[in-house]
């Protein structure tokens, strides 16, 4: 059985990856995962400068899913690159590097400093963040403005090699417009969804549960609304497309490939089961087995009508 | 004082555990015995395991965090109270079900730093639940003056008053309405008394667990006295092994993780007004 997909210019063993801030930096998940056998780990986002990140509570359960704010909390790329980037490389796995900013100039030297010959594998624009240039439009977030997306990923292809993956969010009118928009910037694949924007209210209290107010939801309660995304995306773009969330299941790999994702990544569920990347992925290919799919890459798209 | 990080470097294990026996305790708490070697060996006090209480369907979704009560070297016990969805669940287990359990994690209570010193264990409502194994673990190793302050809203919220007891360490219970032992909060009783052996020159150190204005008050007894306090934090937690960031709690260094930074800190390390 054949489990190979490519991205950009980098073949990947197996589809199943991890997904940005829900993996630390791989470390934590040793004792209960082959590290070898995840597809790509995602780091969690760095910035150029540290993030101290949003005031406590930041994490709420929710129906079949949980919302976060976490406010991208890290310690800088700089920190990344000369503590956690040992690690990484030993660990023999494809590596991508998510990044972030406040604005085109922060995302354009963060990718600098993050950036080596041959590593990481990839690096993953995570657009879901203030859209400081265009502060008095419409559009809060760059991942919300197609123009701001376009330009964004263009500045990074200029200044570094690697593939570059972009990930959107899903709180848009139209995730087309701005899956076109990273493909005409240069990104090599576009990664999606982030979390979907929401919170919890304490009926007791009165007050919302999450320090930050608002957080992003994700796990199961997102899968239907994240299918649909992906598969709007894998008909707008000619660069693949990378699917997300509330996958828990190999089938859910499956769901996701068949919308049209040459990959995928899971988020929530490796904070629900630190095993579950392992699992999803030996649930993947016996369903390969039973299907009698001999390539993974053969379900890319193959959603029936 | 930087205290000892290695326990978040024990070894974790997921495994099935077969529950032995899952009783009512007291009111609204109940204690669950359930099978498991190998990782009561490599647990200290203060620990904690991360438990999924159903693997049908995805709500509850996320693991709930509980302290180990106590340990042999064949079973882990946890003591709980029922306020919510999963708490409810877990209580309505039998023996012989099984629950998946993600653990040892987190920092333990440094019990090395006890030794020459007295020491006075204060808990409030089910931040009693990790207590009992400290106690337990001090008493075997050789402290007999340990002294422990339970403080609740009211007398059947006491846990543990006699099994501490039994264990031989002297027990004072404070309840907010009297109904048992001092009436007040049983910060006050330990105030009165760190500050009586801080007069007599001897030293003493402190282990909290309990609500966050019960373990406030605690650290600005102890610093006014000088008195080391290692508190156990609560936060609301999705991984419980560091992966997501989400119980960061403020420390005077910046954010750390309840999770596997804690549960057990420094009491002075914590920004309080936070
Ligand atoms: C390290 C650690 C050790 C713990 N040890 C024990 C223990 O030994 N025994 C015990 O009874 N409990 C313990 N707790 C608390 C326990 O984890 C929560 O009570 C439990 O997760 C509630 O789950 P639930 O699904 O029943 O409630 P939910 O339905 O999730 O919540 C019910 C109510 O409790 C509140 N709540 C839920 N989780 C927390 C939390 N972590 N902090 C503050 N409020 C919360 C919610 O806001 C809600 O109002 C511990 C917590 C931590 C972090
Ligand atoms: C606790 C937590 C932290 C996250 N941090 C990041 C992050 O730093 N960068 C990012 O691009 N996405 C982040 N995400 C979003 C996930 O990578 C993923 O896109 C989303 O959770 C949907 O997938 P899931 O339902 O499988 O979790 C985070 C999600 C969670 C739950
Ligand atoms: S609960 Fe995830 S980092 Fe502590």
């Amino acid at each position: 059985m054949d489990l190979k997909i490519k991205i950009g210019r980098t073949t990947y063993d197996n589809p199943v990856w991890v997904a940005s801030g829900t993996f630390g930096s791989g470390k934590e998940f040793e004792d209960f995962l082959e590290l070898k056998k995840v597809g790509a780990i995602v780091a969690k986002t760095v910035t150029l400068n540290a993030r101290e990140g949003n005031p406590p509570p930041r994490t709420v359960e929710t129906p079949s899913g949980m919302l976060n704010a976490i406010g991208l909390e890290n310690k800088g790329a700089a920190e990344l690159v000369a503590n956690t980037y040992p690690f990484l490389k030993r660990t023999g796995t494809k590596i991508v590097i998510s990044i972030s900013g406040a604005n085109k100039k922060e995302f354009v030297e963060c990718a600098d400093i993050v950036a080596e010959k041959n590593f990481p594998h990839a690096v993953e624009l995570n657009l879901s963040c203030p859209n400081v240039e265009h502060g008095g439009t419409k559009h809060r977030l760059i991942a919300q403005d197609a123009a701001a997306t376009e330009r964004l990923v263009k500045a990074v292809r200029r200044k570094i090699k690697c593939d570059l993956i972009a990930k959107l969010t899903p709180n848009v009118t139209d995730i087309t417009s701005i899956a076109m928009a990273a493909e005409a910037g240069g990104a090599d694949a576009v990664a999606l969804v982030n979390t979907y924007m929401g919170m919890a209210v304490d009926a007791e209290t009165r007050k919302p549960v999450l320090g930050n107010i608002a957080g992003g939801l994700s796990g199961p309660a997102i899968k239907p609304m994240a299918l649909k995304a992906v598969r709007d995306a894998y008909l707008a773009v000619k660069i693949p497309v990378i699917g997300i969330g509330g996958i828990m299941k190999g089938t859910d790999v499956v769901e996701f490939m068949l919308c049209g994702a040459t990959a995928v990544q899971v988020g929530t569920v490796n904070l629900v089961d630190p095993a579950g990347q392992g699992r999803i992925l030996r649930e993947f290919e016996t369903y390969l087995k039973r299907h009698r799919v001999k390539k993974a890459k053969d379900l890319i798209g193959k959603l029936k009508g | 004082m930087t205290r000892d990080s290695r326990n978040a470097k024990i070894r974790k294990e997921l495994k099935k555990a077969q529950i032995v026996s899952n009783v009512q305790f007291c009111s609204d708490h109940f204690l669950m015995k359930l099978k498991m070697s190998g990782l009561p060996k490599r647990a200290v006090p203060g620990q904690f395991v991360n438990v999924k209480v159903t693997d049908q369907g995805t709500d509850p979704l996320l693991r709930i965090p509980l302290g180990i009560h106590t340990a042999t070297l064949e079973t882990i016990s946890l003591l709980y109270k029922t306020v919510g969805e999963g708490t409810e669940i877990l209580s309505s287990k039998r023996k012989g079900e099984s629950v998946d359990i993600l653990g040892p994690l987190g920092n333990g209570f440094d019990i090395s730093r006890a030794k020459g010193k007295k020491v006075f264990v204060v808990a409030g409502g089910h931040g009693t639940a990790p207590m009992y194994w400290l106690v337990e673990k001090l008493i075997r190793q050789g402290h007999n003056e340990v002294e422990c302050f339970l403080g609740a809203s009211s007398k059947n919220h006491i846990l543990c008053k006699e099994e501490m007891e039994k264990l031989g360490a002297k027990v004072h219970v404070a309840t907010e309405d009297g109904s048992l032992g001092f009436k007040g909060y049983v910060t006050k009783l330990v105030d009165e008394r760190i500050d009586e052996i801080s007069a007599s020159g001897e030293n003493g150190l402190i282990f909290g667990c309990g609500p966050k204005p019960m373990l406030e008050a605690l650290a600005k007894d102890a610093r006014m006295i000088g008195m080391p306090a290692q508190v156990s934090l609560d936060a609301y937690m999705a991984c419980g092994i560091g992966a997501c960031r989400g119980c960061a709690v403020k420390t005077k260094n910046g954010y750390k993780l309840v999770c596997s930074d804690g549960p057990v800190f420094d009491a002075q390390e914590i920004d309080w007004k936070a």
